[in-house]
């Protein structure tokens, strides 16, 4: 096995508010290596955007990150400006969930993906205009050559995600961060767009997280799963042993919620009640315990923490773990 | 409950309605000749992608957007045909629920004048009354109206927001809801909390539902019958569990294979869904969906496929469906 590519240590995110300090992410360890998929899940607000924005540095400015995020044997939290300006972009690349954040209304895609190349590559303006055409002709755009004249808007949902990634491939990066990148499209779209990071992902030996809260996004795609509550990782195992064996009643709840096409119309879904906790006001025990249909006094009084189960690999935080290998309803 | 094939009256007909839109010179053909019935106290789905026309089918059959031709019958009386005072007290009876639940809400009224809005409009004016009524639909969709009526929409959550949506569509007493796309800007957890509260409040209130989405299983969850849109033109409608078992329409297919399914032993198919729709500026000729379509032939684009019944109850528009 070789060394991990990044390795987040013990990373803290608190943000000043009104209502007192939101701990946004809560003492976090997560590992990846070159080449492999790791999909982070949960619902909103858990998290895992302000995780992945502390991994590229990219925080809110009255944010207070803790922790070491090590990438490619440098640590980012202790990096000068300069050169985290050079690594992102460059080794570090992201695609977020509205392609306009990383889209420019008024430069035309040619612009923008010439001057990302140009920026970080040495390449003369045809060069780097060839290789625009070939991204874009990757990443499934027809007639590549007369989009590279055209506006943003006037692309569909799912073409602007596809220039988005294809400005995020551009300087072949070693770690690509997606944060919900199809949560916008449709499914037809959505599954042409996690195939297309997929392919990319191998063609270029590249790691990537996936973050989403449809635990159905990651199932195919991802090698492990970390799920996300209120900060916090509660599991952690490769995808085939978390969906063998869940141990997290949590993680039980988020996929028994989803609608399966299998189950017949009319039956009530298996919500989960209520939200997670006002991340300012933490709870003392397990903060899943005011949902959860496991907890006992227990839960409410201490914080569990993770565990190692059976499996190598797989890590759970809860005092009552799922010990069934049947009966989640998927 | 399964609705039965022999629907006497349908609250809803819609009639080969046709939908446009001018953009500049050009048009395009949002809605090309739909015609669908809902039965009372029935849920009807209608799934397809982005831009193929469902919002605007939804608000043509209100009357928010008014249809270049055909008819929309709502309970015996052609909407298409009315104005003024009979057109809005006929509005009285339909409403819509957007997929944006924050956007849909004024951020600068609090929320018992917004759920109470449509009762001033309706022109009640008893003030009494009103309160009533606000409080009323904000407990029936699980929100506690005191807490809440004094709030500016900014303090709640996504799902929040859509429970508000929710109690306003309500308030009204309808017989029948456009849902547009409810659920899609909601995280897995707060979907099904709203799904669940909408079958619900379907139940309670007898409601009659047109239920938008391009998530077909979220759109089986709560679908007596399931329509298929493509391009401004139904594809396939049918009885949900028989749709969705049995695709008679390659456009169905495509659909199913794209959702992507918890489980990591499915491998997920490499680009099942390959390519887009075409612009509804210029659609394709024959079948809108021949230019994606795997058993496209000749006929496909000479001829326009009509809906044809493929088995009890299941309509589908292909000249040569899946068995
Ligand atoms: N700029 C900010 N200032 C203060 N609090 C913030 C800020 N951004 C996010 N938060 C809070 O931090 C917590 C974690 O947010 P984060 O956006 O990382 O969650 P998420 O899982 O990505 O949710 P979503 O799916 O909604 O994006 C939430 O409670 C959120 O309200
Ligand atoms: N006001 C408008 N002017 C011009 N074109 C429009 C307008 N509204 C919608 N359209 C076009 O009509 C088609 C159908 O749109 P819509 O009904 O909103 O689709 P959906 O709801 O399925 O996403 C799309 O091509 C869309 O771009
Ligand atoms: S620790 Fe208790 S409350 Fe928390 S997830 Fe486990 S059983 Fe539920
Ligand atoms: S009519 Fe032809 S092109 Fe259209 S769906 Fe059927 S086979 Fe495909
Ligand atoms: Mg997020
Ligand atoms: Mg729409």
């Amino acid at each position: 096995m070789s060394a991990p590519l990044l390795t987040i240590e013990d990373v803290a995110v608190e943000l000043p508010t009104p209502r007192g300090n939101l701990r946004a992410v809560d003492h976090v360890d997560l590992s990846l290596e070159a080449g492999r998929t790791l999909g982070i899940v949960g619902e909103s607000g858990c998290g895992k955007t302000m995780l992945s924005r502390a991994v590229l540095q990219l925080l809110p400015k009255k944010a207070k990150l803790t922790g070491r995020v090590m990438f490619d044997g440098q640590d980012l939290v202790r990096l000068e400006p300069e050169s985290l300006r050079r690594l992102r972009g460059r080794d570090l690349a992201v695609v977020f969930q509205d392609p306009m954040t990383s889209l420019n209304p008024v430069l035309t895609i040619g612009t923008q993906l010439m001057e990302t190349i140009q920026e970080h590559l040495e390449l003369d303006a045809p060069a780097a205009k060839a290789r625009s055409i070939e991204l874009l002709a990757a990443v499934g755009i027809p007639a590549p050559e007369q989009r590279l004249a055209q506006y943003p808007h006037q692309c569909s949902g799912g073409m602007r995600q596809r220039i988005a990634i294809a400005i995020a491939l551009s300087c072949e990066p070693k770690l690509l961060i997606a944060d919900e990148p199809t949560t916008a499209l449709d499914v037809t779209i959505q599954a042409q767009i996690l195939d297309l990071l997929a392919r990319e992902q191998r063609r270029r030996h590249m790691a990537m997280i996936i973050i989403t809260h449809d635990l159905g996004v990651v199932a195919g795609r991802a090698d492990e799963v970390a799920v996300m509550y209120a900060g916090r990782v509660v599991e952690r195992a490769p995808t085939q042993a978390l969906f063998k064996r869940m141990h997290m009643p949590y993680t039980e709840a988020l996929l028994a919620a989803i609608p399966k096409l299998e189950t017949a119309p009319h039956t009530p879904l298996p919500a989960i009640s209520g939200r997670p906790p006002d991340p300012t006001r933490p709870l003392k025990g397990c903060s899943f315990a005011p949902r959860c249909n496991y907890a006992t006094g227990r839960c409410h009084e201490a914080k569990p923490v993770l565990t190692s189960a059976e499996m190598p690999g797989h890590l759970y935080a809860c005092f009552h773990p799922i010990r069934m290998t049947e009966g989640i309803e998927a | 409950m399964m609705q039965l094939a022999v629907r006497p009256a349908p609250l809803l007909n819609v009639d080969n309605l046709v939908v446009e839109y001018g953009l500049g010179n050009k048009t395009v053909h949002a809605v090309s000749g739909v015609s669908l019935q809902v039965a009372r106290g029935e849920t009807l789905g209608l799934v397809g992608e982005s831009g193929c026309g469902k919002s605007t089918l939804g608000r043509a059959v209100l009357q928010l957007r008014r249809a270049k031709s055909g008819r929309v019958m709502f309970d015996g009386e052609d909407l298409t045909a009315m104005e003024g005072e009979a057109l809005r007290r006929m509005r009285r009876r339909v409403q819509l629920i957007f997929q944006d639940p924050i956007a849909s809400l004024n951020p600068r009224r609090r929320i018992g004048d917004i759920v109470a809005e449509p009762l001033i409009i309706a022109g009640i004016k008893d003030a009494a009354e009103r309160k009533r009524r606000v409080h009323e639909v904000l407990s029936a969709v699980g929100l506690d109206p005191d807490l809440v009526v004094g709030r500016l929409p900014h303090e709640f959550s996504g799902g929040q927001c859509q429970r508000i949506c929710i109690a306003r569509s309500l308030v009204l007493n309808p017989e029948f809801i456009v849902c547009d796309e409810p659920v899609s800007a909601l995280d897995v957890s707060i979907r099904a909390q709203i799904l669940n509260l909408l079958e619900e409040m379907k139940a309670r209130f007898g409601l009659t539902l047109l239920f938008i989405a391009h998530d077909l299983a979220v759109v089986k969850a709560v679908s007596d019958r399931v329509a298929v849109m493509y391009l401004g033109r139904l594809c396939e409608v049918g009885p949900s569990e028989q749709l969705f078992a049995r695709p008679a329409h390659p456009y169905t297919a495509l659909l199913l294979q794209a959702i992507p399914l918890p489980d990591p032993d499915v491998r997920p198919a490499e680009s099942v869904a390959a390519g887009e729709p075409p612009s509804p500026i210029a659609p394709p000729s024959g079948c809108r969906f021949r230019t994606r379509c795997p058993r496209a032939d000749q006929r496909c684009s000479a001829e326009i496929p009509e809906l044809r019944e493929v088995a009890p109850g299941q309509f589908a528009a292909c000249h040569h469906p899946l068995a």
